[in-house]
């Protein structure tokens, strides 16, 4: 059931009209079976694999936290009789049987998105070796894979590494468990929510507030702005740009960049406005996943605006215990022996970040564009690192940091420098991608961005200017976040104001946008992950 | 404050309504040039008197071949075509079922080359034939009958989820005919009095099965049914319409169905001397429909048969209908009388030839 379809409208206010309805205590149990209806939309079979995550990280959570305590009891029971030593090798007991069931969890998990999402990538570089040897190839396997796994697989192994780390307790109710993992709105395309955010708001009973619930449906709207009206107009251009590399070369390679980057952004804030404002309607409260990322004046910076739940995810359940973990912390050792100390203590960092980027890109899919498009973030990540005392001299030599023109450049350039990236998204092939980046610079012809080449992208004059139209009021919207909530200000203005502005915004995507026959209907572009 | 708010926020819904209900009457298209066959089925509503002996269903082979007016001259047989482009047999009885809300009439024409598709072909002709209709249950049951798998029920609800993309093709006839609509038809006959002499047709294909689909049977029942709920004569009729071509296997199995079910079958194609057809001069595209000349000759030929077959009263002498009907006539032979001057001066018809009268135009 796509965000975009009548059928999830109608659902949607069938869950809404019921969970105002219904005795509050039964709030959390409406979602749970809400949501289980609305994954069964995406085919029976997924509810499986879902059930089976669910099932498996809720007893192992259980189990974690019935050593714990039993650990904490046996401890305080034998306060007097043990030693020290005693106590130690007891809780080193506890330990390694934890982590031997953490362990468990993590790779059945794991291993059900590995099997489901990377199998076929496994057989098909196997058979590029076995061809090499004139080996009989592998067959693929037929596995279709459920929407959303790798979101709701990595927020099942953040809860189930928090618990382990003692962070809260595991839940005992593998129904509230359960809503947790499969939350209908953040189910397909995140945020990947961290249990502790999450729960509190999800099974707390709500009453109706109307302020929220305008402000939710505002930024639904929002949301259905920006993925109906812009990315799925846009869509029609990028595809015709990048599925005919043969016939867009050169200038067009750079202006499928920039359309694509506007679609991802359109499609992929749009999908989290839509989830983020669901659930404020609900009286849920949904982390974040983005914070105008387009204005980033660094690479860094980036990433810590875009995706942010992803990031943050990597960054707390990979990069820290990778940096910090024994394996490493020998490596680093021996390093600063033989490299000395300014080198030596980089080759950590640059390991454990070239992991959580060559992760990221696998996670992105299961093909050889994604991990070389993770990889080249990672370097250029290290390379940006590497070059801090550089871009220092230069700030202290002239004192441009804080001009607003510095400012825009750095920004124009991550942006350039992230779509430069993106185009190995944008062609699914390593070799295509280089070569289409390669012909912005052999085949540039500035001059076919206005013999009409542009209208016959799929898009006409009206198409272009709805387009146009649409990016400005998103910048718009982005500039005037920085000094508050857009929601907040509009909420101080006169009725007549206030409704104004949800009239045109209703009636832009009614009339503007890109849905019913005539448009194929899309699906956000992260379900796909 | 509490009441002012809820006072602000009723404003606020009757605006959206109000701006949809606005948005959705200048997007829709209005078949009023070009393609103006899409204004039939809507044109009914807006008859004053729907009380009429007979009522043809179908498609094309109805709304281009039988003149109305010709039947009430000839015979005082009141009439109208519920004929829609490409009217398959379960809009037929869907149109029929939401008639006989307004009107119970004596007979039923059922035109039964529809018999031959038992799927949905076009989108475009779902709209022309369902759109039409006011909203209520038999146009819901008539579009969920009738949609292709790219539809959505939901766009027969509120059309503008279906044509909001129309509005870079806005034209001035979408302005002009925002709120009003020109009379297009003559109860339901759309006048054409232009000239193609039939000319050859492909040599009919075999086919691998002539029968009839299953669920053409069933629509052929659920009409038979209602009409005999509502004590009206039903007539199947095949048109004097030379292609698509009437296969001798089809016939049979019509011929068969009317015999069983006691029904009148006229197949109009038996009696092409007899009505007096010249398809050198009775027909506007070679065969296919015929024009104002043959639609008046095949209107005579079955008005004789239908007021014989079940007596039917000649209502000319009523002063009341006399008036209406006569108002009608009016506009009939006024519009017959613009066409031909149409045609002396243009040697085509403006309406159903705009492309090329732009194209005059221009030179």
């Amino acid at each position: 059931m796509l965000f975009t379809s009548y059928g999830f409208i109608l659902f949607l206010c069938i869950v809404i009209g019921l969970y105002y309805t219904i005795p509050k205590r039964f709030q959390w149990k409406l979602l749970l079976v809400a949501s289980f209806v609305f994954y069964y939309f995406s085919g029976w079979s997924n509810l499986i694999y879902i059930s089976v995550t669910i099932v498996s990280t809720y007893l192992i959570g259980v189990k974690l936290g019935n050593l714990d305590k039993q650990q904490k009891s046996y401890i305080k029971e034998h306060k007097e009789s043990l030693t020290l030593e005693e106590k130690k090798a007891y809780k080193e007991k506890i330990k390694v049987r934890r982590w031997r069931w953490l362990l468990l969890c993590l790779f059945f998990n794991l291993g059900i998105l590995a099997a489901i999402k990377y199998t076929n990538f496994a057989i098909a570089n196997i058979n590029h070796i076995f061809t090499l040897f004139k080996m009989n190839e592998l067959s693929f396997v037929n596995l279709l894979l459920p929407m959303g796994i790798s979101f709701y697989t990595f927020q099942t192994m953040g809860y189930i590494i928090d618990v382990y780390r003692g962070k809260y307790e595991p839940e005992r109710n593998i129904g509230k468990l359960a809503l947790f993992v499969s939350f209908f709105p953040q189910l397909i395309q995140g945020p990947i929510s961290r249990f502790d955010d999450l729960s509190k708001s999800l099974y707390e009973e709500h009453h109706f507030d109307a302020k929220n619930f305008a402000f939710g449906f505002q930024r639904v709207l929002w949301g259905y702005f920006k993925k109906l009206v812009i990315a799925d107009r846009i869509v029609t251009a990028v595809l015709e740009i990048t599925k005919n590399p043969e016939t867009y070369d050169g200038i067009f390679v750079l202006v499928g960049m920039v359309y694509y980057a506007i679609q991802l952004y359109a499609d992929f804030t749009g999908g989290i406005d839509i989830t983020i404002g669901i659930a404020q309607m609900l009286g849920i409260k949904v982390t974040e996943n983005f914070n105008r990322p387009f204005f980033s004046k660094s690479i860094t910076e980036y990433w810590r605006r875009w995706h942010i739940t992803m990031g943050t995810w990597f960054r707390d359940y990979i990069f820290y215990p990778l940096s910090v973990c024994k394996p490493m912390l020998n490596i680093s050792k021996s390093s600063r022996k033989r490299f000395g100390e300014e080198i030596g203590k980089r080759i950590p960092v640059y390991l454990s970040t070239i992991t959580v980027w060559f992760t990221t890109g696998l996670w992105h899919g299961a093909s050889w564009n994604f991990i070389v498009w993770g990889l080249l973030n990672g370097f250029v990540i290290l390379v940006s690192q590497e070059f801090e005392p550089l871009y220092a001299k230069f700030h202290e030599r002239f004192n441009v940091a804080d001009t607003f023109g510095f400012r825009l450049f750095q920004v124009m350039r991550t942006f350039l420098l992230m779509s430069s990236l993106r185009i190995l998204d944008c062609y699914r092939d390593v070799g295509v991608s280089f070569r289409m980046f390669g012909s912005m610079f052999t085949k540039l012809n500035i001059n076919e961005l206005f013999n009409g080449s542009l209208l016959k992208l799929g898009l006409d004059m009206s198409d272009y200017i709805v387009i146009i139209i649409g990016v400005i009021v998103m910048i718009s919207v982005s500039l005037s976040q920085r000094s508050g909530s857009v929601r907040e200000k509009i909420a101080g203005k006169p009725v007549i104001i206030r409704y104004a502005v949800f009239v045109l915004l209703f009636f832009s995507i009614i009339i503007f946008g890109a849905y019913g026959i005539g448009f194929d209907s899309n699906q956000f572009i992260y379900n796909q992950f | 404050m509490k009441k002012k708010k809820i006072i602000s926020f009723v404003i606020l819904i009757l605006v959206v309504f109000t701006l949809a209900w606005l948005l959705q009457k200048l997007l829709m298209p209005k078949y009023m040039t070009k393609i103006v066959e899409g204004a039939l089925i809507s044109e009914y509503y807006e008859e004053k008197n729907k009380d009429h002996d007979v009522i043809f269903i179908g498609d094309c082979e109805v709304y281009e071949n039988f003149s109305p007016i010709t039947l009430w001259e000839n015979y005082g047989i009141t009439s109208y075509i519920r004929g829609s482009a490409q009217q398959l047999i379960w809009h037929s009885y869907y149109i029929l079922e939401d008639t006989l809300k307004y009107e119970k009439p004596d007979v039923v024409v059922f035109s039964v080359l529809s018999m031959m598709y038992d799927k949905p072909q076009k989108e475009a002709y779902n709209r022309m034939s369902i759109d039409g209709l006011p909203l209520s249950l038999t146009k819901i049951k008539m579009a969920k009958a009738s949609m292709l798998p790219e539809e959505d029920l939901i766009t027969y609800i509120f059309p503008l989820l279906r044509f909001h993309s129309r509005w870079n093709e806005l034209s001035e006839e979408d302005f002009e005919y925002w709120f009003k609509k020109d009379q297009i038809a003559h109860n339901g006959y759309l006048m054409r009095v232009d000239v193609k002499p039939a000319g050859s047709f492909p040599k009919p294909r075999k086919l691998a099965d002539y029968r009839f689909g299953d669920i053409c049977y069933d629509y052929l029942d659920k009409i038979v049914k209602l009409c005999k709920d509502n004590g009206i004569e039903l007539v199947l009729l095949k048109a004097p319409s030379l292609y698509p071509h009437w296969y001798e296997e089809w016939d049979a199995q019509i011929v068969d169905y009317a015999q069983k079910n006691d029904l009148l079958y006229i197949n109009m194609l038996d009696h092409l001397d007899e009505i007096g057809l010249d398809y050198s001069t009775d027909t506007y595209d070679a065969g296919l429909h015929l024009n104002l000349s043959g639609a008046e000759k095949s209107s005579v030929f079955l008005g004789k048969i239908l007021k014989e077959e079940f007596n039917l009263a000649d209502k000319r002498q009523d002063n009341y209908l006399k008036a209406i009907w006569q108002e009608k006539a009016d506009a009939y032979y006024k519009m017959k009388e613009e066409q031909y001057k149409e045609l002396e001066d243009y040697g085509y018809l403006l309406k159903f030839n705009l492309k090329r009268a732009e194209e005059d135009n221009r030179q």
